[in-house]
């Protein structure tokens, strides 16, 4: 095996240097910046209570359901919490989490640009999600909403007494925040790498950021009109989707999984992207087919526009459309079979490394892997008549969005928070962080699937006794699974004030990122990066580094 | 707590049942083979390939073209065999097989109430004979819920204002869940019932047990209320089409469109009657719209659908069978 002296190489780091988070101070300086990174910092810091007031809901739940009976929480109550749980979750947290936080951090300097295209329109992107989660919160205060997170109609526009036209219209705004970093990603990604920077020397991060950019900016204009006549309907009684006005219940559903799937997709991606990264650099290996792993996140991008109707399957659709629709499912599942391989794969002679965003990432492996194949159960039209909305269902998504996307979201925090932060986190600890959230996880989700099969169907608050068992090993494992994400909360946070400072390039790893300051200065890079090297080219690209570090 | 409160399985209680665990335990073994196998992959190489010394560098390896190919074709051949069967099932679980015994449904918030063609009714309870296919035709009085019989292997939604269809045919008797699995406000999970598989002896012995006579009888009675009889003659004479032999038909309607007179029809022509009008008629019937609720409707259509013109020879039965059956796969 060859092997470089990469980290011999000193880099000039001026004690002196001014970095992003110096540069000036103040309360102003962070709420009218139009620094990628500091709006990164912000929406980090604006998700994460999001993520801790989700949290809080899905566990008084887990908590409801360890006995049979509805007894901790009443009807309502926990018809609110699944509600806001799953809005709070998919609109506030797990759409933004690596796009508006990493993406925004890290894209630029990934490009080796100083900053995306449209600064002032990535604040406003920041103001517009803090508008529509102004409304989200502001809902819980004045008695929550209990439409289940989609919405379906007549419930939503007839029955329904509570706040949804406050959480409807939380979610229209904060789709336009979407919207804007997808624009200015996709203008970023196509006008600003710096020179030499073709697109097969893109990181597959930068891929898959792109093909998230194209869903957000074509799908989520299809939701903000569902929504708005959504409350039409609710407000002047214009019948649209509700059959007692003459309108067609159904309509609502194409209207909103035309939207809510390809959403699927802007909420997995990044975390593919993610995903290519963290191998990468923790075997210091070219990944495994790159044109192959970044066609295919281009390929999801279609294909995700093209199989809404398979949340529709027991619905009232014809069934040769209901054919059509499981076909087309069954094609979207290649390209994901492909990622997963090719990562797999890009183990072998590898260097591989068991650090903390690695552990993530193998994790995330492994529980995408187990999302993707019960995905084929719920595509297979007969199966799924009996599996939908059941617990089937809700495991299967729990281990995409949690085990994949949440994992991947975590492994990318602990990947470039040394070069976010310019801190390294307490190893150990995270580690165990990453351990214990994959335990958990499983130990709260697996018995879902059987919980599914056996009958059990979803959002309910009190249910037979003979699921209890299942049950109860679910509560259990999300108390390991709250810890697991508490942990990182406390280290991340100490390592702060007491992490040993990163350096440069902390993980030997490649890429115009880990070529700057930790944390970087505010223009990203002292001078415009040249690249001469491809995606992932260790030996090239450790040698072109050192080189540029010493003139 | 004992293993048996540990169900892996549901029971098996249906024809179909069989069939769909067969898919299932398919799905089961081969994803569970090639998780299994990618786990031990990712855990072994991580293993063989660990990292020593720290600054170890990997060595270069270019990718085979044909592992690519081999991992995009091989998994593809197996999900269009999956997406074949899965198809089939979802046909044989949408074709009603012609014996079926027709069961009413309505769903309500928070309750599931059935109507018996004898004209039985019962709330979050169904008598059903065993070995005998049932075909469950049913409606929303308000949001949409979901008719699960999940040892059936089977559901469907039920939406207002449209008639959807299930069937099954119990091989076991005894009480079996009903649930109700599309979220439709507060008392969702207790929107529960049981469905009970009797004996056929003793199902006659339970429908011989008080009504207020058959459904189409029923129907009848609320035909004569709402005076339906003095435009719906039975010759051509009356200002109304000749309701006699009408279900399963097909109609021609004034703008020369052709509809089949099924359920969803019969039901929109009650309602809204404007909207398709047939042809040489007047568009001079008022609209039930309100006055008409879900059981009524249910009843009126089972008096229209007993509508059958008598055979040469024989005496009119009001009983009788009820014509054109096949209606084909039913989303």
């Amino acid at each position: 095996m060859t092997s470089v002296t990469y980290h011999d190489v000193q880099f000039l780091e001026p004690a002196k240097t001014r970095n992003y988070l110096n540069v000036d101070y103040g309360a102003l300086s962070w709420l009218l910046t139009k620094d990628h990174k500091r709006i990164g910092i912000l929406y980090m810091f604006s998700i994460s209570i999001m993520f801790i007031l989700g949290g809080f809901f899905a566990m008084m739940m887990r908590l409801e359901l360890l006995t049979p009976e509805g007894d901790l929480l009443t009807s309502d109550t926990y018809n609110k919490f699944f509600t806001l749980h799953g809005i709070i979750m998919i609109f506030f947290f797990l759409i933004p989490s690596i796009p508006a936080v990493l993406g925004n951090f890290i894209l630029p300097i990934q490009l080796g640009a100083k900053d995306l295209a449209f600064p002032k329109i990535n604040l406003l992107s920041w103001y517009l999600y803090m508008i529509g989660a102004f409304f989200g919160l502001l809902v819980i205060i004045l008695g929550g909403v209990d439409t289940g997170w989609t919405f379906y109609t007549p419930f939503s526009t007839q029955y329904s007494n509570m706040h949804v036209l406050g959480t409807t219209f939380g979610a229209f705004i904060v789709g336009f925040s979407s919207i804007l970093t997808g624009l200015n990603f996709i203008v970023t990604i196509h006008r600003m790498r710096a020179p030499g920077l073709t697109w097969f020397r893109l990181p597959l991060f930068v891929w898959a950021m792109y093909a998230t950019s194209l869903v957000q900016l074509l799908a989520t204009p299809v939701l903000a009109i569902t929504l708005v006549m959504l409350m039409i309907e609710r407000v002047v009684h214009v019948g649209i989707f509700d059959p007692a006005l003459g309108g067609d219940p159904l309509l609502y559903q194409h209207m909103f999984w035309f939207y809510s799937h390809p959403a699927v997709y802007i909420m997995i991606l990044p975390a593919m992207g993610v995903a290519s990264e963290v191998v990468a650099a923790f075997t210091r290996k070219k990944i495994f087919g790159y044109k192959f792993v970044a066609f295919s996140s281009l390929a999801i991008a279609f294909l995700g526009f093209l199989v809404w109707a398979h949340h529709m399957f027991v619905a009232g659709i014809s069934v040769y459309s209901a054919m059509i629709f499981s076909f087309l499912s069954y094609f979207v599942a290649v390209p994901s079979a492909i990622k997963v391989f090719n990562w797999t794969a890009t183990l072998y002679k590898g260097s591989v490394s068991w650090q903390t965003p690695m552990l993530y990432i193998l994790g995330f492996i492994g529980l995408f892997t187990m999302g993707g194949v019960t995905g084929l159960f719920l595509a297979a039209l007969g199966l799924d008549v009996h599996v939908t909305d059941t617990y089937f269902v809700v495991a299967h998504f729990h281990y995409i969005m949690v085990g994949g996307a949440v994992m991947a979201y975590f492994a990318g925090i602990h990947y470039w928070w040394p070069k976010i932060t310019g801190r390294m986190y307490p190893e150990w600890w995270a580690r165990l962080s990453a351990l214990l959230v994959f335990a958990g996880f499983n130990l709260t989700f697996f018995p879902q699937f059987i919980l599914g099969y056996v009958g059990m169907p979803r959002r309910y608050h009190a249910y037979a006794p003979e699921f209890q068992v299942l049950n109860v090993m679910s509560t259990a494992g999300a108390s390991i699974l709250a810890l697991g994400y508490a942990l990182p909360l406390v280290y991340l946070l100490w390592s702060l004030r007491f992490g040993k400072k990163a350096g440069v390039n902390p993980w030997g790893a490649v890429g115009l990122e880990w070529t700057t300051n930790s944390p970087p200065p505010k223009d990203n890079f002292h001078e415009t990066p040249v690249v001469t090297w491809e995606a992932y080219d260790y030996p090239a690209m450790l040698k072109a580094m050192g080189e540029t570090q010493n003139v | 707590m004992m293993l048996t409160d540990f169900p892996l399985f549901p029971e098996q209680a249906s024809t179909m049942a069989k069939q769909v665990d067969a898919l299932y335990i398919m799905l089961t073994v081969v994803t569970g083979a090639v998780s299994v196998l990618i786990f031990t992959m990712i855990f072994v190489l991580a293993i063989i390939y660990r990292r020593r010394p720290d600054n170890e560098l990997a060595e270069e390896e270019e990718a085979p073209k044909a592992l690519e190919i081999a991992w995009i074709v091989i998994p593809f051949i197996f999900f269009m065999a999956t997406f074949v069967w899965g198809s089939w099932l979802y046909f044989e679980l949408a074709r009603v097989p012609d014996n079926a015994l027709d069961i009413y449904a309505t769903g309500k918030q928070w309750m599931w109430k059935f109507q018996h063609p004898s004209g039985q009714r019962e709330i979050n309870m169904l008598h059903v004979p065993v070995n005998r296919p049932i075909r469950v035709t049913m409606a929303s009085e308000d949001v949409i819920h979901s008719l699960f019989f999940p040892y059936f292997r089977t559901k469907a939604d039920v939406l207002p204002n449209r008639y959807r269809t299930l069937w099954f045919q119990a091989t076991k008797t005894g009480r079996f869940h009903i649930f109700c699995a599309e979220y439709c406000g507060t008392l969702h999970s207790g929107m529960i019932g049981w469905v009970e598989v009797m004996e056929p002896t003793d199902y006659q012995k339970w429908l011989a047990g008080g009504t207020e006579g058959s459904l189409a009888s029923q129907g009848e009675k609320l035909f004569e209320k709402y005076a339906c009889a003095t435009c719906h003659t039975n010759d051509a004479t009356g200002r109304g089409p000749v309701l006699v032999g009408l279900f399963g038909k097909t109609v021609t309607l004034s703008d020369n469109r052709t509809v089949v007179a099924d359920e969803n029809y019969i039901r929109e022509s009650i309602l809204n009657p404007q909207e398709k009008i047939v042809k040489g008629f007047g568009p001079i019937m008022p609209t039930f719209q309100g006055q008409v609720n879900e059981e009524d409707l249910l009843k009126l259509l089972a008096y229209i659908k007993s509508l059958t013109p008598p055979p040469p020879s024989a005496p009119l039965s009001p009983q009788a069978g009820r014509g054109a059956g096949g209606e084909g796969p039913k989303g």
